[in-house]
């Protein structure tokens, strides 16, 4: 075992390498490790907050969707009745207009019965005046028959 | 590697001689042409193949790292971001383990030393004869060890270094009163300020002792686990290259070993590591006495 000055070198080649490993290989090296540390923790953190975002926003979503629901069957409902009054009151307008339609025509034709009850009496008492007239020509004397006539006429009238 | 065929303590003998550049004794500087020159110029020598090695394999871990932390980004990594990832981050696990105090450099010394003495650990299942023939062939030399933590010189220059680091926390953060205490005041403890004294040689003995086994048994775990299994892999090759007929057995014996020691180069690597954190864990440790 010969131990020379070997050992001075390799000694000075040890503290050499030891400091350039530690300058330029382990810091910049564990500081990336770091830095990509500190990242993915940022990252993972990240990502569990918007996972609890997304579950907040559907949450919310579901309560919207269910508000929603629950106006749509409101105004449906709401629709529903008012479909219903709608409906009678258009069933009542018709049925006052349907009675008063045939009121009218019932005054309608009764005044046209009445009319033709009229014209008919009319008729009636001057044709009997006539044939009266044609019988008595000789007998009566018009003017004195008179109220006989009237009472005539009034009988027919009624 | 002679022409001639070598007997097996020679292959061994060669494989186990750095190429060695140093004061010859006559005073002039040059490369060893054998052993025993190498052995002469004592302590002015440097192993030429563990030191260029040793850098080789530190820069490729050094350029590979750096080109993916040039590059580094927080958003999606790239496959070799990934990977050099997963190491930082295997490191750093084990320096929160282990080390309790705040000191940024621990942790890339700790990466610099799994990922180097792992490269260097790894030369060992690189086929014992390729590189050294290769560096006769191409550039004449005669030695060549290609795995530097079988050099005691490569790993004590870690241990050391590990070790002065060591020293310099414990009076940096203990204050040198403080580091004293602990090397004086322990295991044995007393009220009596008389007693107290008596302890101080029995204690600073057995403090001591522990403190200078730490670096040595450091440096020569690292450097016996590699040298033990690259000597293993000389042997085998010599079982093969002596008689033809061993060839498979010693293939699949080299298979076996491989794949066991790809156990023992990480683990190697691994321990020395830890060590390391614990050793800076102890200089940072101030409890008061």
């Amino acid at each position: 075992m010969n131990l020379n000055l070997t050992m001075l070198v390799q000694a000075g080649f040890f503290f050499l390498f030891v400091w350039f490993s530690k300058v330029y290989v382990w810091t910049p090296l564990i500081s990336a490790l770091n830095e990509r540390k500190t990242k993915i923790a940022d990252g993972l953190a990240a990502a569990e907050k918007g996972q609890a975002a997304e579950e907040e926003a559907r949450k919310e979503a579901e309560q919207v969707i269910a508000e929603a629901k629950n106006q749509a069957s409101q105004i449906i409902a709401n629709a529903e009745k008012r479909g219903g009054v709608v409906v009678e009151e258009a069933k009542a307008t018709a049925s006052s207009e349907k009675e008063r339609i045939i009121a009218s025509a019932q005054a309608e034709v009764e005044q046209d019965v009445h009319k033709a009850r009229e014209s008919l009496r009319t008729q009636v008492s001057s044709i009997a005046v006539a044939a009266a007239g044609k019988i008595a020509a000789k007998e009566i004397d018009e003017s004195a028959h008179a109220d006989l006539l009237q009472d005539l006429v009034q009988q027919l009238e009624s | 590697m002679a022409a001639t065929n070598p007997t097996p303590s020679e292959f061994i003998r060669h494989h186990l001689t750095n190429l060695t550049y140093g004061q010859h004794p006559d005073g002039s500087w040059g490369l060893a042409e054998s052993a025993q020159q190498a052995a002469d110029m004592g302590m002015m020598a440097f192993h030429v193949d563990s030191l260029f090695w040793s850098l080789v394999l530190g820069v490729t871990f050094l350029w590979v790292f750096r080109s993916v932390a040039k590059k580094a980004t927080a958003g999606e990594p790239g496959m070799m971001q990934n990977f050099v990832e997963w190491i930082v981050e295997f490191i750093d696990d084990n320096v929160r383990g282990s080390f309790r105090a705040k000191n940024d450099l621990v942790a890339p010394m700790a990466l610099t030393l799994f990922c180097w003495i792992f490269l260097m650990n790894f030369m060992d299942l690189l086929p014992v004869e390729v590189l050294p023939r290769a560096a006769e062939f191409f550039f004449g030399l005669h030695f060549q060890k290609i795995v530097p933590s079988t050099d005691p010189n490569i790993t004590f220059g870690l241990g050391l270094s590990v070790f002065g680091l060591m020293l310099y926390y414990s009076l940096k953060i203990k204050g040198p009163i403080g580091f004293a205490a602990e090397l004086t005041m322990h295991p044995f403890e007393a009220k009596n300020p008389l007693l107290k004294v008596l302890f101080i040689p029995v204690n600073f003995f057995l403090e001591f002792v522990s403190l200078i086994s730490k670096p040595i048994s450091h440096s020569l775990r690292l450097f016996g686990n590699m040298y033990a299994g690259e000597m293993i892999f000389i042997l085998i090759s010599i079982m093969f290259s002596s008689l033809s007929a061993w060839i498979l057995v010693g293939g699949a014996l080299q298979f076996v070993w491989a794949v066991f020691h790809i156990l023992i180069i990480t683990l190697q690597a691994f321990i020395f590591m830890v060590l390391t954190i614990v050793y800076m864990d102890m200089a940072h440790d101030n409890h008061a006495h």
